[in-house]
């Protein structure tokens, strides 16, 4: 697996950067000239992803976040999303459709759903107390095809 | 605005713009829920032409709304939604309890 570029950006767990997050990620993405469907795929998934430390893996605190995204050979992004917050004891159960532990703040439970579907790779690695970390992969449409 | 909201008969349209994510979509819920209650309307129209990204927190307004109108059995429109937005909505299964419109 090649890296043909690389960028790191770390920010503290507030709302208002979730919208900064799923930007900075696409304007890296956008250096391989993807196509609207794959970028709002991307800024859909990053969204997610981001939306979870805030919401949960910092409930009620506030932490770093730290996203990587490399391109990688192939026309492949690779992204990593990592926080320093609470874990999740149950990674199974996190990632099953419509399982929410905020119900009452309207969270719909899809968050890893969304991750999953619009990305072609997921894995999810957390450790309750230390933190959680989500890479994400997919392979661009090349669009002179 | 996030929000503009018309009140007609018994119909709330609700004009949403901009982006729907966790930080925006609480400002919404609270202007339409506040007009929800006003007008009681039988019909809520949730207007998407000018939202330009929603992720699952979108889903979670419009679910929550769902059940608002269904308490004053009423139904929920979704108008003019984008390829984008409709696929996340796909992805949730919402279009089977809100009707998707387009036009």
């Amino acid at each position: 697996m090649k890296i043909i570029n690389e960028m790191k950006i770390s920010f503290l767990s507030k709302s208002e950067n979730e919208g900064f997050a799923r930007s900075a990620v696409c304007a890296f993405a956008a250096l391989l000239d993807p196509g609207i469907e794959d970028i709002a795929d991307i800024r859909t998934a990053v969204s997610e992803a981001v939306t979870n430390c805030i919401v949960h893996a910092y409930r009620g605190t506030q932490g770093k976040i730290d996203i990587t995204a490399k391109i990688l050979e192939g026309r492949e992004i690779y992204i990593r999303i990592k926080d320093s917050g609470c874990g999740i004891e149950n990674v199974e159960q996190a990632m099953e459709p419509l399982f929410t532990t905020a119900p009452a703040e309207e969270r719909s439970g899809l968050g890893f759903s969304v991750m999953e579907s619009f990305m072609d790779k997921l894995s999810v690695k957390s450790t309750p107390g230390k933190g959680t970390t989500v890479i994400m992969r997919k392979k661009l449409e090349n669009q002179d095809e | 605005m996030a929000v503009r909201i018309i009140s007609e008969d018994n119909r709330t349209v609700a004009m949403l713009s901009g982006e729907i994510d966790h930080h925006s979509a609480k400002g919404m819920r609270q202007e339409i829920d506040f007009a929800l209650r006003e007008s009681q309307p039988s019909e809520l129209v949730l207007d998407f032409s000018e939202v330009g990204f929603m992720d699952s927190s979108g889903i979670g307004l419009v679910m929550g709304r769902y059940k608002l109108m269904q308490e004053i059995s009423g139904k929920v429109i979704v108008k003019n939604p984008s390829d984008h937005i409709r696929k996340v909505m796909r992805l949730s299964g919402i279009d089977r309890l809100a009707a998707i419109r387009n036009g």
